[in-house]
């Protein structure tokens, strides 16, 4: 699409960009007269004795002048810069992009190819493409997930073999490509204000194991059955399905402390990993989730 | 009326020349407090009018017009009295425009570190503070331009075209780029919108380098060096050709700022290839100044003002070199984003925008109070804590900035990048350390100024000199 809404426009660039370089040339060679000889004031006297000496321009200064304005007019006839007149080379910011995409393509999409092709457990194993998977994961994912993969609060851990949404290769690499969306409703109303979720909170502690109020805890397995079980099953051991956490293993994405607990449950949580597949491609994707996949199986 | 009684008015004068060492001081302090904070980033304190993103602006209003500004105001309204012969015409206004002017500053000092700004590098200040900065800025041009009507002498001396130039394109600049639709007192949004906003600001933020740190202090050079050497400037005809090739040029300079972005092609060409052409009329302004100590160079081994001035100068053809070299899109595509542009700009910075007002306050204030400066040693002393400081800053940004751009682009055989973001700012941290040492010094510098000029102005009074007749031209 042209940048110009009519062509009066781009004329109107062309006669002051065009107009100015051509009125610096004159400007210059109207100035330098050969009318005066070094060290000769102008005659004018300010504030008692400021002077002027009406000095020729020096020549390099003046050869250097000419050569800036004699290189600005083959670079706007080599280059865009005239109103819509493309320049002769035909070149675009846009062009030199997509060439220079097309470049690395060519060079690294073999290898890359073959990556691909390579199933993620035995991909995991390869150690050309772990450097790889590394360096995109430092770039790519750190930001969240940590240069190191150990999370931070709302970014799960990579490294520590508890999945939300599976830790099968398949599933890694669906969580990379397609993104997920993790939805925990706020609870404080329907448990009842504070003192509900007070009493859930002591439940859903003493399924990790922790020391809590044994009257309380009791209460909140009540109202856990009814308001909590259909999503984090039961026995509190979630649903990959859903991506609704196990809270057996005391492992806490938003931070495990009685309060952060208590405030998960009253206010609820949204969790958002972003979708992959269009920004990275299929073969970056499948190498980051045999990267993901290799770091919770560093035995194998 | 008779002239033998009448006088300039220096009350105006010396009221900006004090308030540039303060506001120096004041805007010097927070940088070298936030260039700290990138090598040791705990001292945000975890507190949000603490916290670097809101000193930053802080810094750069405080010492860009400030510390700069008030620099300006202080020898343009010297240098108009005493090269027109005439007193300042309208002193009620004058005056005015230094409460005005300070009560600008006061209002970014509050509303910076409290959050409130349009987002615009360098024209952060929110819609009311730009309305009392363009009623200022009128008065100051009305001040100006009628001292200019009433002079004595039929020739505008440079000095005061360079002032006239920055004060019309300073008007027209910040009208443009804060025009704003206001939502409430302290909030308001840009008229202008996408790709367009960004290249107005960037005009604006070009040109407020190119005016207001460039052809103003131009102006200051133009008459404090002459005066200083005790030498005529070396060549007129030199300072008409790059006055003007200067005052158009630059206006055209802006898209530099934007290579490589959602800028249409044509419009970063235009900016580049204007950018290069301005290497030229820029060097003309540091021939001018550096040549008109020609016959007179001993004098550099003994006088510290000029010490100042003429090291000012040079820092200004290096970092005028620089940019138009900065301006060429394959090496921006290396530099931009990165410490070197942060380094080019402190060179022309404290290199020249400092030195020169430094310089030109050694001269002044002495003159403004009728005596002589307190410790001339002092002023060595200055001038060479100043300049190992600048040399301290700008090469470690220089380095950092370079290594900084090759990092990102560094890629392994396998075309995967060979750094992380994180590693690069890692690669980074001595030279934070450097920097803010650099920084650390440029300041000592500007306290042992403040003393100094403390000491002198308590040994003289303050004074309005006698206007001499003018000279009849020979």
């Amino acid at each position: 699409m042209s940048d110009f809404t009519s062509e009066f426009w781009s004329w109107f660039i062309i006669a002051i960009s065009g107009g100015g370089i051509v009125w610096l040339f004159y400007l210059l060679r109207g100035t330098n007269k050969a009318d005066t000889e070094e060290g000769v004031p102008t005659g004018h006297v300010w504030d008692e004795d400021l002077q002027e000496l009406n000095n020729p321009l020096p020549r390099w200064w003046l050869f250097m002048f000419y050569f800036t304005i004699f290189f600005a007019i083959v670079y706007l006839i080599l280059y865009p810069g005239m109103g819509s007149f493309k320049g002769v080379l035909g070149w675009t910011e846009v062009g030199e992009y997509e060439a220079e995409v097309a470049a690395a393509d060519a060079e690294f999409g073999p290898l890359f190819a073959q990556f691909e092709k390579t199933p993620i457990a035995e991909l995991a194993g390869d150690d050309a493409a772990m450097n790889a998977g590394e360096r995109l994961f430092v770039n790519y994912c750190a930001v969240c997930h940590g240069s190191d993969a150990r999370g931070a609060s709302g970014f799960p851990n990579l490294r520590d073999n508890d999945w939300l949404y599976g830790g099968a290769p398949e599933q890694i690499e669906a969580s990379i490509m397609n993104g997920r969306n993790g939805s925990m409703p706020a609870w404080e109303g329907p448990l009842g204000g504070a003192e509900g979720v007070d009493k859930v909170a002591n439940y859903v502690m003493s399924l990790a194991g922790r020391d809590v109020d044994d009257t309380l805890a009791a209460a909140g397995k009540e109202k856990f059955d009814l308001f909590c079980a259909g999503c984090h099953m039961p026995e509190g051991t979630g649903n990959v399905a859903l991506g609704a956490p196990n809270l057996t293993n005391n492992i806490w994405l938003y931070g495990g402390s009685p309060r952060t607990i208590k405030e998960t449950i009253a206010k609820g949580r949204e969790g958002k990993m972003p979708a992959h597949s269009e920004f990275l491609g299929k073969a970056k994707s499948h190498i980051l989730a045999a990267y993901v996949y290799s770091l919770s199986h560093e035995s194998d | 009326m008779n002239n033998e009684t009448m006088t300039y008015d220096y009350t105006v004068v010396r009221q900006f020349a004090i308030a540039t060492v303060i506001l120096g001081i004041v805007g010097m302090l927070v940088g070298v407090f936030i260039a700290s904070q990138m090598a040791w980033p705990v001292l945000n304190f975890d507190t949000p009018w603490l916290s670097f993103g809101r000193l930053r602006p802080l810094h750069t209003n405080a010492v860009v017009f400030g510390f700069g500004g008030s620099a300006l105001f202080a020898t343009s309204y010297y240098v108009v009295q005493r090269t027109c012969h005439a007193k300042l015409f309208a002193p009620a206004l004058a005056q005015f425009t230094f409460i005005g002017w300070m009560l600008v500053i006061v209002s970014a000092v509050v509303t910076l570190p409290l959050g409130y700004t349009s987002s615009k590098e360098y024209a952060e200040l929110e819609w009311p503070i730009d309305l009392l900065i363009t009623v200022v800025w009128v008065s100051y041009a009305v001040v100006f331009f009628g001292t200019i009507a009433k002079r004595r002498v039929k020739h505008i001396y440079v000095a005061n075209w360079f002032f006239g130039s920055f004060i019309i394109t300073v008007a027209m600049l910040h009208i443009v780029n804060s025009a704003v639709l206001p939502v409430s007192f302290l909030k308001s949004y840009s008229v202008y919108s996408g790709v367009q906003d960004a290249m107005v600001q960037w005009w604006y933020g070009h040109n407020a380098v190119g005016f207001f740190l460039t052809a103003g202090f131009l102006g200051i050079m133009y008459y404090f060096i002459p005066k200083q050497a005790e030498r005529p400037v070396y060549s007129y005809r030199l300072s008409v050709v790059h006055f003007w090739a200067l005052s158009f040029t630059y206006i055209w300079a802006g898209p530099h700022h934007l290579h490589y972005t959602a800028l249409p092609d044509w419009t970063q060409s235009l900016g580049m290839a204007f950018s290069l052409i301005l290497l030229a009329p820029s060097w003309g302004g540091m021939i001018n100044g550096i040549m008109t100590l020609s016959g007179a160079w001993e004098k550099l081994r003994t006088d510290p003002i000029l010490k100042f001035l003429i090291v000012s100068v040079s820092f200004y053809g290096m970092s005028t070199f620089e940019g138009p070299m900065m301006a060429i899109k394959t090496v921006n595509a290396l530099s931009h984003y990165t410490d070197w542009t942060v380094g080019h700009v402190h060179s022309g910075a404290l290199g020249w925008v400092a030195m020169v007002s430094i310089g030109a306050m050694y001269f002044l204030i002495p003159k403004l109070f009728d005596t002589e400066i307190y410790s001339k040693k002092l002023i060595e002393t200055h001038f060479w804590i100043a300049t190992i400081g600048i040399v301290l800053y700008i090469t470690s940004m220089w380095i950092s900035g370079i290594m900084q751009g090759l990092m990102w682009r560094a890629i392994n055989s396998d075309g995967t990048l060979t750094y992380s973001f994180v590693e690069s700012v890692q690669a980074m941290h001595p030279f934070y350390i450097v920097r803010a040492s650099g920084g650390a010094l440029f300041l000592t510098g500007m306290l042992i100024m403040a003393y100094n000029l403390t000491k002198t102005i308590a040994q003289g009074k303050a004074i309005h000199a006698p206007i001499p007749e003018p000279q009849a031209a020979h």
